[in-house]
């Protein structure tokens, strides 16, 4: 096969779109994402790890850490569960509720933030009952929690989904027949199938979450260091004029996002790999 | 949605009745069908009635004075002004993106397509970040827009240039893996029986791609119209000036106009209706056009 540099392709235009491609890539997001980068690079080491160590944006790193991982964590055990029901069994309107699936990818999410607030709120739809119990979920951060398992639903389901779709249904035949029960043969053998996906939905969700912001800044109430997740810290130091402080604090993010993006395409090679076997 | 979860129009399968050794007993099927369905009906069926719940607590009446305001006309006009410039100019570059990306050989190529996905990992509120650092009063170009009297941050070019970040990819992520699917065997076709370049791309790969652009404009133009973080930002929040819809919503709610914020809300629940029914109806012409040309 001869290399891209000596093959001439019949097809004309590559020059132009890729040009145009990597210019606008470049304007569009590169150069500005290189911006904060630059930006934190201007800070001296000293007050760079006082920027992003100080209590108030731990306690935000463990905030939206801990309730990504805790939704992320609920909607791999239901999503599983619509994924499935939505891929295998037939019932009425079944169109209707998977396409509603996507609904927290369509709705806006300063929209979804305002409906779950009302909702949680102590005397909301739902809320009116779980306060009484000792749940208040809006305005705490079992209030965060809720916002970021809605954003993250349709991930796990997504990803699920297309490999529930291609099982092959000799493999749950023959566990069938080599006498395997129908648990078994989901424990034993589907489930080893699901996982990559499962994984890979999960971390979607996870990432997904970490840098969410509109549907969260309403239910959470947004007290520094109890419910103040870390997009909002900084906009709160951008509101400050505390540019260094928003970026160092962004540069960390940025960075947890890119090693997720890395973990996301490896999962999704090991996903592969697992189907093309 | 970011990087990676598998579109369904590359990904759409044939669906045969499951043989007897796949079935689940009736009681799974039953218990598991009912616990999906209320774990849904509480995360997104409830959400969707409270919109119209909350809009509408005061009567008909109330909830449509709300958008005869000013400054939520100003809203809508801005919104729709900036997804008809973020919208085009994105799938303009998806397009050609795709064409780079799925005709031609080139190293590199799976480094660009991780870029190309890349604004899909950053959080929002980081892609309104990144543009004051550079447009805003102590910026890059900070000094130089305010000698010329040019205003990007807390000003409507902002608000444009931040929505184009948080919606690049939709329209390339939805053609690349689709052009690469169908390869070049038409195109080549084309060139042998002497069509330019031009003829090839509008009478032979436009038609083969139509439904995989259109949805790709769909969800493009659903996240440019709903954007809030990144647009939040960017925008100074001056109402009838920098305001869009999804921003208008929240400065409503701090004021503790529930009913004009949930009213303006809907407007933006009902576009997310509309996209889902669309989207819907594009993976179902998209299989039906598969199923006929194979």
């Amino acid at each position: 096969m001869a290399t891209a540099r000596t093959r001439r392709s019949a097809l004309p235009g590559f020059g132009i779109t890729l040009g145009f491609t990597l210019a606008y890539l470049g304007l569009i997001v590169l150069i500005p994402l290189s911006a904060t980068f630059i930006r934190a690079a201007g800070m001296d080491w000293g007050s760079f790890w006082a920027a992003v160590t100080s209590p108030r944006v731990l306690a935000a790193y463990r905030l939206s850490f801990g309730a990504s991982l805790a939704a992320g964590a609920v909607n791999m055990v239901f999503g599983l569960i619509v994924a499935w029901v939505l891929t295998r069994y037939p019932f009425p309107g079944r169109r209707v509720v998977d396409a509603l699936v996507d609904l927290p990818f369509a709705l806006p999410t300063a929209v979804a933030g305002i409906a779950l607030t009302s909702i949680y709120a102590p005397n909301g739809w739902i809320g009116r009952w779980l306060a009484p119990l000792g749940f208040p979920v809006a305005f705490t951060r079992l209030g965060v929690f809720v916002a970021l398992t809605f954003i993250g639903l349709p991930f796990v389901v997504r990803t699920l989904q297309p490999v529930i779709q291609e099982l092959q249904p000799e493999m749950e035949e023959s566990a069938a027949s080599l006498g395997a029960t129908r648990w078994q043969t989901f424990r034993r053998v589907l489930l080893p199938e699901l996982v990559p996906p499962l994984l890979t939905g999960f971390a979607l969700a996870f990432a997904r979450a970490l840098g969410e912001y509109g549907s969260v800044v309403f239910i959470s109430g947004n007290m520094p260091m109890r419910t103040e997740i870390v997009p909002l810290l900084i906009i709160t130091k951008l509101e400050q004029y505390d540019y260094s402080g928003a970026t160092a604090i962004a540069v960390v993010m940025l960075v947890s996002s890119f090693l997720l993006l890395l973990l996301i395409n490896l999962l999704q090679k090991w996903s592969r790999r697992f189907q093309a076997v | 949605m970011p990087a990676a979860v598998a579109s369904p129009l590359t990904t759409a399968g044939s669906r045969n009745p499951l043989p007897r050794a796949s079935r689940d007993a009736a009681w799974v099927r039953w218990t598991l069908t009912a616990v999906a369905l209320v774990f849904l009906a509480f995360f997104l069926a409830l959400p969707l009635a409270a919109v119209f719940a909350e809009g509408l607590r005061r009567g008909v009446a109330a909830y449509f004075a709300s958008f005869r305001d000013t400054d939520a006309l100003a809203a809508i006009r801005l919104t729709l002004l900036t997804a008809a410039i973020a919208v085009p100019a994105n799938a303009v570059f998806g397009v050609a993106a795709a064409w780079a990306i799925a005709k031609f050989p080139f190293r590199g190529k799976s480094l660009l397509i991780t870029l190309i996905d890349l604004p899909f990992a950053v959080s929002p509120v980081i892609a309104g970040l990144v543009y004051v650092l550079i447009f805003g009063a102590n910026g890059w170009f900070g000094s130089w827009l305010i000698d010329h009297d040019v205003r990007i941050i807390f000003a409507v070019p902002g608000i444009i240039i931040a929505t184009t970040f948080v919606t690049f990819p939709f329209v390339a992520r939805e053609l690349i893996p689709l052009m690469q699917a169908q390869g070049n065997d038409e195109e080549y076709a084309a060139a042998t029986l002497g069509a330019s370049g031009w003829q090839t791309f509008w009478r032979v790969t436009l038609p083969n791609i139509k439904w995989g652009l259109l949805y790709g404009i769909i969800l493009c133009n659903a996240r440019a119209m709903g954007e809030f973080g990144a647009v939040s930002v960017v925008s100074g929040h001056i109402r009838g000036e920098t305001d869009t819809l999804p921003l208008h919503v929240e400065i409503l709610y701090n004021e503790y106009n529930f009913v004009g914020s949930f009213a303006v809300a809907s407007l933006l629940t009902l576009l997310a209706l509309v996209t889902l029914v669309l989207k819907t109806i594009v993976e179902w012409r998209h299989a039906a056009s598969r199923s006929a040309s194979t």
